[in-house]
């Protein structure tokens, strides 16, 4: 098992405008395995995400990522494990503008020290980046950027990547693209996929699909 | 991993080169001037050491004569009694177009590790004919490139470049000199002589070998006023670092985000943007050291004639790379650095990971943050009315006048909002009432700017009123003091009597300018006694006086005394004042008596000479006389009279002299003003120029609605005249407010007197005329590309969603 997920709470505010988001949520996922989270706006799915993802700490309940307890490290510990084990992809795609899409892609891979150029020049001829590899990200289109950021969330061979509404801002032809090539590279480097997901028809590609609803799995 | 974020945050630089160097420039411009006025102040004080070391750094007793000029008598009475006694002459030699000074030393008595001529003695060269010149390095070379028959020039880098030493006899070869000698020095710890010097040599004047220390003093005023400025400037030029700095952060943020995200923990994140900071300031640093060693080579031939000129302090016009104003000036380009970026550190610590990818706006307006400043420009305010009630000394009028410069930066964006919201309510028609609307729209992003240009009109009023102000006090002072056409001093008491009775006879008046040294309240200091005359009367405004004073004084019952000596003991009109031995006279008068740091009295004649007898030194007259006649009479006394080198001094060319003095203070403290205006116009180019890349949105609604892109060039022009008009309405009384601290806090505690201030309301409007022009200049560009830009640049923001 990669990552396990034991009564898992959060919640925004405090007072009488606490508001809980994620209400004891409990979820288990084996190495390779392919996840969909889907929900309703507001219903806790990001948090959930940026949980697992160490990018904010539960209230209450753990995370253990590869046999270790993560939520209760501190920020250092979290970035560590980020860097090393984990890919992320954004709706926004987040690329720095001022580094190109090779420079993009190689980013967190020399954050964690484990540049492998092969690797690299891989996931950028699969992701159909080549041509564009000294480009700037204003320089490519919505899609080419969202590979990018695909290539950047895999160039460390993480264990686990997560991604919250990958193809939210891509048409629908783009988005099939995108989602299949990073099914087809997760399935290559063996990493567990994580997506947070509006659309069903991108939930169905996915090996398993669980609904959130008020903060609680259904 | 920190390698990898730094890298990653220097990137931004490569896709934005106007900014990297608008943060370059303001960086090294703020450095430049702060460099230029320590390199300047380091070079004088260089200069008052090397000329101190001459006459034994202080460690020694000099002995000076009245007249200028000691018999050689004097000197072997002191070596018989036992003193360790050392002849020195002192002249003037002229060489093509320079002077130099040259110092004639006796060298087997003068040697001694404290002067130039080193700790073993001077060498076989020194002593024996020809003799040698020891002069610095670039004298020496300049030395022997003339075409005069002088001894063979050595180079020494003891020695002050306007200087020359060589052995004494050469000097007085060279400078025509009999058997005179200037002066005396005498070591008190090698061997002390059996007689005192008051009683061997009394007519010689004693100093504690303390002359580097009066000249420091003396110039101490001028010192401060540069560093002030040297300091203002550089403030200038940090608001331009940390507008540039907080824009690149804003622009970085989501960058910032991503790295953070991606695992670099913020330990990595802070490091690479402090390296990022030093490397930026190492870099800036150093061109900005050069600029201002280019800076304050150009300025120091003023600065270095106006310390001559002004204190008769010996500072060199070249300058000299020292290492530690390069140090200085890395250490301040560092810490502004630092400083400028605190906040965005600060920031970057603080990041949420979660926050919105959504860049900010640059700088939010918002009513509750001109509230916020305006209330944190009270408090400063506040704090300039306590501090001058409450604490004394220089550092308190500092913290004054920075309490007054910061509150009021702090105060002129809500100043100018309010003011642009009231123009708002009182314009009619749409472009008129969008343009104050708009204009109050930029005013956050245009406010560090506006603030750095309303620091530099204020510090321009400031510095400028000091300056003028004491111009004005200083001709005034001069016809005060030199109110007789010719000054005459005489070699000793027979030759005074003759003098007197020849002038008697050819002048209007000759009044007495008669002295003896003494203690004015136990402090140490020098008392004058006046005839009673209309030169006094007409000519020496008192500040404070009772009524009837100059009656007081020539009764012998009054007494005047010098600003600074009444300012530090504190004393009411009619407070019975100790002047050496017998009764007590009472305070009559205060009188100006800029740059003198010692205590000094004016009494009657009669009662000087009743009081003191032979301690009276009458050698020296004031000689009242038909100015026509003046040279006629200078040379019939020089012509029946052996007087002594400066015997007789023409009103006339003194003051000219003086008044070209400050004709070249004026040069540096004009250059200073338009370096400082420079930076300011250059933060506001640097400001505008970001705002015009980023408000084509705000813009092409507007020209949609139907105004031409040249009309808003040519408003965009006009706005940048309407803020830097309001700004130097702001500016106004901040600088008059600075002037008055300058001249009536700073100047008080630093030196004792207070100068009075005289406002220049042309000098103003010049100012408003240049800050308008530095405006246009700044704005002509942004405005230029605005109106050159393609249509289709206006379409394309109605396509972008934003």
């Amino acid at each position: 098992m990669l990552v396990k997920i034991d009564h898992l709470e959060k919640s925004y505010g405090s007072g009488e405008d606490r508001q809980p988001v994620l209400r004891g949520i409990s979820l288990e996922i084996d190495r390779g395995e392919s996840l969909a989270i889907t929900g309703e706006s507001g219903s806790g799915k990001s948090t959930l995400l940026h949980m697992i993802g160490l990018l904010d700490a539960p209230d209450a309940g753990t995370i253990q990522i590869d046999g270790e307890r993560v939520s209760d490290l501190d920020d250092k510990g979290r970035a560590a494990r980020r860097r090393s084990q984990i890919g992320l992809v954004f709706q926004q795609f987040n690329l720095v503008p001022s580094l190109t899409v090779r420079q993009n892609i190689a980013l967190q891979a020399r954050l964690a020290k484990r540049l492998d150029p092969n690797w690299i020049d891989m996931l950028t001829e699969r992701l159909g980046l080549t041509a564009f590899s000294d480009r700037f990200p204003e320089q490519l289109s919505g899609g080419q950027q969202q590979r990018v950021a695909v290539a950047r969330a895999l160039a460390t061979r993480p264990a686990l990547l997560l991604a919250d509404e990958p193809t939210g801002n891509l048409d629908e032809e783009t988005s099939a693209q995108v989602l299949a090539l990073m099914l087809e590279l997760c399935a290559d480097a063996e990493t567990a996929l994580i997506m947070v997901t509006h659309s069903i028809a991108a939930a169905e590609l996915l090996s398993r699909r669980v609904h959130l609803t008020g903060g609680r799995l259904s | 991993m920190s390698l990898t974020v730094l890298l990653t945050l220097l990137s931004h630089w490569r896709r934005k080169p106007g900014q990297l160097a608008t943060l370059l420039i303001g960086l090294s411009l703020a450095t430049a001037l702060w460099t230029s006025v320590q390199a300047i102040n380091a070079e004088a004080r260089a200069s008052y050491d090397r000329a101190s070391a001459t006459l034994g750094g202080g460690a020694l007793i000099v002995l000076t004569d009245e007249t200028g000029a000691i018999p050689i008598e004097n000197w072997t009475r002191l070596r018989r009694d036992g003193w360790a006694a050392s002849p020195v002459i002192d002249g003037s030699l002229e060489v093509g177009e320079q002077v130099f000074t040259l110092r004639g030393v006796e060298p087997l008595s003068a040697a001694g590790p404290q002067t130039p001529l080193g700790g073993d003695g001077p060498g076989a060269a020194f002593l024996t004919a020809p003799g040698v010149l020891l002069a610095a390095p670039e004298t020496a070379e300049f030395l022997s490139n003339s075409s005069l028959d002088l001894p063979p020039v050595q180079a020494s880098a003891n020695v002050s470049r306007t200087e020359i030493i060589t052995d004494i006899g050469v000097a007085a070869r060279l400078l025509d000199r009999g058997d005179f000698i200037d002066i005396i020095t005498i070591d008190p710890e090698a061997r002390p002589g059996l007689t005192p010097l008051s009683e061997l040599v009394p007519e010689l004047l004693q100093s504690s070998g303390t002359g580097n220390g009066e000249v420091e003093q003396l110039t101490g005023s001028f010192h401060l006023n540069l560093t002030a400025f040297g300091f203002l400037s550089f403030a200038v030029g940090l608001f331009i670092v940390y507008a540039a700095v907080g824009l690149s952060f804003e622009q970085r943020r989501a960058s910032l985000r991503t790295v953070r995200a991606l695992g670099a923990p913020v330990s990595s994140v802070i490091i690479a943007l402090l390296a990022e900071v030093i490397a930026l300031a190492l870099i800036a640093g150093a061109a900005g050291i050069v600029l201002g060693y280019g800076v304050a080579s150009a300025l120091l031939p003023d600065v270095a004639a106006t310390l001559r000129g002004l204190y008769g302090a010996p500072v060199s016009g070249e300058l000299a790379i020292r290492p530690e104003w390069w140090v200085s000036g890395f250490a301040i380009a560092t810490l502004g650095a630092l400083g400028a970026t605190a906040q965005s550190v600060f920031k970057a610590a603080r990041l949420p990971l979660l926050a919105s990818a959504q860049p900010r706006a640059w700088a939010m307006a918002s009513s509750r943050r001109y509230v916020l400043q305006a209330g944190a420009a009270a408090l400063l305010f506040l704090a300039a009315a306590i501090i001058p009630n409450v604490s004394s000394g220089i550092v308190a009028g500092f913290a004054l006048m920075a309490a007054i410069l910061f509150g009021s930066a702090l105060l002129l964006p809500p100043a100018l909002a309010l003011a642009l919201k009231l123009g708002q309510i009182a314009t009619r028609g749409p472009v008129a009432e969008w343009f104050m609307a708009d204009t109050r729209q930029q005013l956050p992003g245009l406010s560090m700017a506006l603030m750095a240009l309303m620091l530099a009109l204020a510090a321009n009023i400031g510095v400028g009123t000091m300056v003028s102000s004491f111009r004005l006090t200083f001709e005034g002072w001069l016809d005060q003091r030199l109110a007789s056409e010719l000054y005459v001093t005489t070699r000793d008491e027979a030759q005074s009597l003759d003098v007197r009775a020849f002038l008697e006879a050819r002048s209007d008046a000759v009044l007495p300018i008669w002295s003896a040294d003494t203690e004015i309240e136990s402090q140490p200091g020098e008392v004058f006694g006046i005839v009673d005359h209309a030169t006094y009367r007409d000519h020496w405004p008192l500040l404070v006086a009772q009524a009837e004073a100059w009656d007081a004084v020539a009764s012998g019952e009054g007494l005047l005394l010098n600003e600074q000596t009444w300012r530090r003991l504190d004393i009411p009109m009619g407070t019975p004042i100790s002047v050496g031995a017998g009764d007590s006279l009472n305070l009559v008068g205060v009188y100006t008596d800029y740059g003198n740091p010692s205590a000094q009295a004016i009494i009657g004649l009669d009662a000087l000479t009743r009081r003191f007898g032979d301690g009276v030194s009458r050698l020296r007259y004031g000689v009242r006389v038909d100015p026509a006649e003046a040279a006629a009479l200078t040379e019939a006394l020089q012509q029946n009279f052996d007087l002594p080198a400066n015997g007789v001094v023409d009103q006339a060319s003194v003051k000219a002299f003086s008044l070209s003095v400050f004709e070249r203070t004026f040069a540096v403290t004009a250059a200073l003003n338009v370096l400082t205006l420079s930076v300011a116009a250059f933060a506001m180019f640097a400001s505008l120029t970001t705002l015009a890349s980023m408000r084509l949105p705000q813009l092409a609604p507007i020209w949609a609605l139907g105004l031409t892109r040249s009309r808003l060039a040519r408003l965009e022009l006009v706005r940048a005249i309407v803020l830097s008009l309001l700004t130097w309405l702001v500016a106004l009384p901040t600088g008059l407010i600075l002037a008055w601290a300058l001249l009536a806090v700073v100047n008080v505690e630093a030196f004792g007197w207070q100068l009075p201030m005289h406002l220049f309301p042309g000098d103003w409007l010049r100012l408003a005329v240049m800050a308008a022009l530095a405006a246009v200049v700044a704005a002509a560009l942004p405005a230029r590309a605005l109106a050159t830009r393609s249509p289709r640049a206006f379409l394309q923001t109605f396509a972008q969603e934003r």
